[in-house]
């Protein structure tokens, strides 16, 4: 059922290498393959310096591919040069919405401002009188009060503030929305209205979502598909109940062991020293040896390759954790 | 060991007086984590600054005593002169600040930075402080500690520098350790490694610990009491279990509500109304939290001053009507 329509977004070996130093390259996102369908919610997860905001800038093309192919809608994104985007169509497509509402708007333009930038810069709906009109619909749509379109940030709470966020990367009817870790930096209150104006948004616009963060809680409720990241490769990926219940990497399996909860006392499962170096990996050594419980022979001689487990269900392991508990 | 009582702070401010404690008090025993929870905005860090003496010049503290005692002081941190704060801070108690990378300073090596903390409150001779302090980056598990203790915050991750504050802040074998969010910004598995980093450590050492944190889970898996806070009033406090199975006050339910956890569904996530009161407001009502409520009734609610009534000998609520 799945392949019955091609993918919205379709992420194919992506790779991107920065140089530090003399011969030295930091794989920041490596070999990375995923599809994302339209209506989709997809969750990206992984620790800080894994590689995920590198893998949305590249797909958001803020940065050059070093090598691999994003394929979004009917065209080939990847090709394109960052200088060259802004003016593509396809770049009203894609839009973003950022970590910290507070910085990521200009604080000298107030919410009107912000929200009908892009409008003005990517479509037809131009001249003032059409222009408020869209600022007052999409106010409503976030549930932002219309009065405080005239406001700077400075003089809106936290929550509004990532209102006003949203409607910037909805103004244009994207038909995916990137989400890096929209509610991190939200008190828990917040938070929970926050994640249910996005589940409405989905529903109402037809919206694919991918989701990046680091708060498992969040992403379970939000994604249909999770894909695990670790050390710029994608070490699982499967539907989001399969992932929580069943997770199959070790990786997965000690994140969701460290979620805190307050009903039960979770046991975390250490992950005991310190990550291997993204900087010239060694291309046959599995990116969690040292720090994964089972690390055998093997995990150091061969790179575990993504393969399918279950329907629709990948890890990149030799060893992959049990699955008995499954039904 | 420590015992706030009716910790009033006021800020002045160019557009008022902005009154960011009111009456806290709450107490902690020797080898204790107690946690504060609450908004931003709640008077958690403020209350933390005002115990160490490092309030911003704008606030003042209008009433209330901090008593503080260990085997060796017994003072009231809120009278003490700075010349002895000094004599305590770091050493009888410290801090882990929010953010470690802005909290380490930037152009000192890690390993001098706590050198520099025993040289201040130790008679350890010169000659001895270096193998010390690389005993300190041992003692929180930083691999390789020789060559750490040569970098510069910069060149660290971020659960690595977390670590150095740990270090840096339990050098002297602090009694107690306030822990201001110590783990945002660090994913799950950092968190649980430095979370637990702390419980080891503050077993060992008998230490008291206060940890500040918005995350109520994070709270509820390290602590043994929990202050819940709301705009600059204590609302409840309560050991750890009973405040999550029956929480009394209504604010404390609505913040278990909000919390995404793992058996949640999204229909039982539900978000809590309304806004902080603005703490400037010359009508402040006594329950600060009348405004969000939904069991405010006038004529009880807004009696003073607002009851803060023991429900059992360790669980304390401030409302009129606990659920």
């Amino acid at each position: 059922m799945l392949n019955s329509q091609p993918p919205l977004l379709q992420v194919k070996n992506l790779t991107k290498t920065f140089p530090v130093g003399k011969d030295a390259h930091l794989h920041a996102v490596d070999q990375v393959s995923f599809t994302l369908q339209s209506g989709e919610s997809v969750g990206l997860v992984g620790e800080s310096g894994c590689g995920k905001s590198t893998l949305v800038r590249l797909i958001t093309r803020l940065l050059d591919v070093t090598a691999g192919e994003i394929h979004f809608d009917d065209a080939i994104l990847s090709t394109i040069a960052v200088r060259q985007f802004p003016q593509n169509p396809y770049r009203a497509g894609i839009q973003l919405v950022f970590q910290d509402p507070t910085d990521s708007l200009n604080p000298r333009f107030t919410a009107y401002d912000t929200i009908t930038e892009p409008i003005k810069r990517l479509s037809s709906v131009q001249g003032r009188q059409q222009l408020q009109a869209r600022a007052a619909e999409l106010a409503d749509l976030v549930g932002l009060p219309q009065d405080l379109l005239s406001r700077f940030p400075h003089q809106l709470s936290g929550g509004q503030k990532a209102r006003v966020g949203i409607a910037r990367a909805i103004a244009l009817n994207p038909k995916l929305l990137v989400l890096d870790e929209p509610t991190s930096a939200l008190d828990v209150s917040v938070q929970a209205v926050i994640l249910h104006l996005l589940a409405d948004l989905k529903k109402r616009l037809g919206m694919s979502y991918l989701f990046v963060s680091h708060d498992l809680n969040v992403v379970r409720l939000l994604c249909d598909r999770v894909l695990v990241m670790y050390l710029g490769k994608i070490v699982e990926s499967g539907p989001v109940e399969q992932i929580f219940n069943h997770p199959r990497h070790p990786y997965t399996e000690a994140l969701i062991s460290a979620i805190p909860s307050f009903t039960a006392q979770p046991h975390p499962i250490p992950l005991t020293g310190e990550p291997r170096s993204p900087i010239n990996p060694n291309p046959s050594v599995c990116r969690l040896y040292g720090r994964c419980p089972k690390g055998e022979d093997l995990c150091h001689q061969v790179m575990p390759e993504l393969t399918e487990l279950s329907s629709n269900h990948q890890a990149a392991c030799h060893f992959p954790v049990s699955s008995d508990l499954a039904v | 060991m420590l015992a706030v009582e009716n910790l009033s702070v006021e800020f002045r401010t160019r557009s008022g007086v902005v009154k960011a404690l009111e009456a806290v008090g709450f107490t902690i025993q020797p080898g204790e984590t107690v946690g504060i929870v609450g908004e931003s905005g709640s008077g958690k860090s403020v209350m933390a600054f005002t115990l160490l003496g490092v309030l911003d010049r704008a606030g003042q503290v209008t009433a209330g005593r901090a008593l503080f005692q260990t085997d060796s002081v017994a003072v009231d941190l809120l009278k003490e002169p700075e010349s002895s704060l000094r004599q305590l801070r770091g050493k009888e108690l410290s801090m882990i600040f929010q953010n470690p990378r802005t909290a380490l300073n930037p152009i000192r090596r890690v390993g001098r930075q706590i050198a520099d903390v025993l040289r201040c409150h130790t008679d350890l001779p010169e000659a001895d402080l270096r193998s010390k302090a690389l005993d300190m980056l041992a003692s929180v598990r930083i691999p390789d500690p020789d060559k750490r203790f040569d970098a510069y915050p910069y060149e660290l991750s971020g659960g690595l520098c977390q670590r150095i504050m740990i270090a840096l802040a339990l050098a002297c074998s602090p009694h107690l350790l306030i822990a201001d969010e110590p783990t945002t910004g660090l994913d799950v598995t950092t968190q649980a490694t430095v979370m637990n980093l702390i419980k080891d450590l503050a077993e060992q050492r008998q230490m008291a610990t206060i940890l500040i944190t918005h995350d109520l889970a994070l709270a509820a898996e390290y602590c043994d009491r929990i202050v819940v806070m709301h705009a600059g009033h204590v609302v409840e406090s309560a050991p750890t279990r009973s405040l999550f199975t029956h929480p009394r006050h209504p604010y404390t339910a609505k913040l278990i509500a909000a919390t995404p956890e793992p058996h949640k569904s999204f229909a039982e996530l539900i978000p809590i109304g309304g806004n902080l009161p603005d703490l400037k407001a010359a009508d402040l009502p006594p329950c600060r939290f009348s405004y969000r409520c939904d069991y405010f009734e006038p004529s009880v609610c807004n009696q003073t001053p607002l009851s803060r009534e023991f429900l059992s000998p360790q669980h304390q609520v401030a409302c009129w009507k606990p659920l």
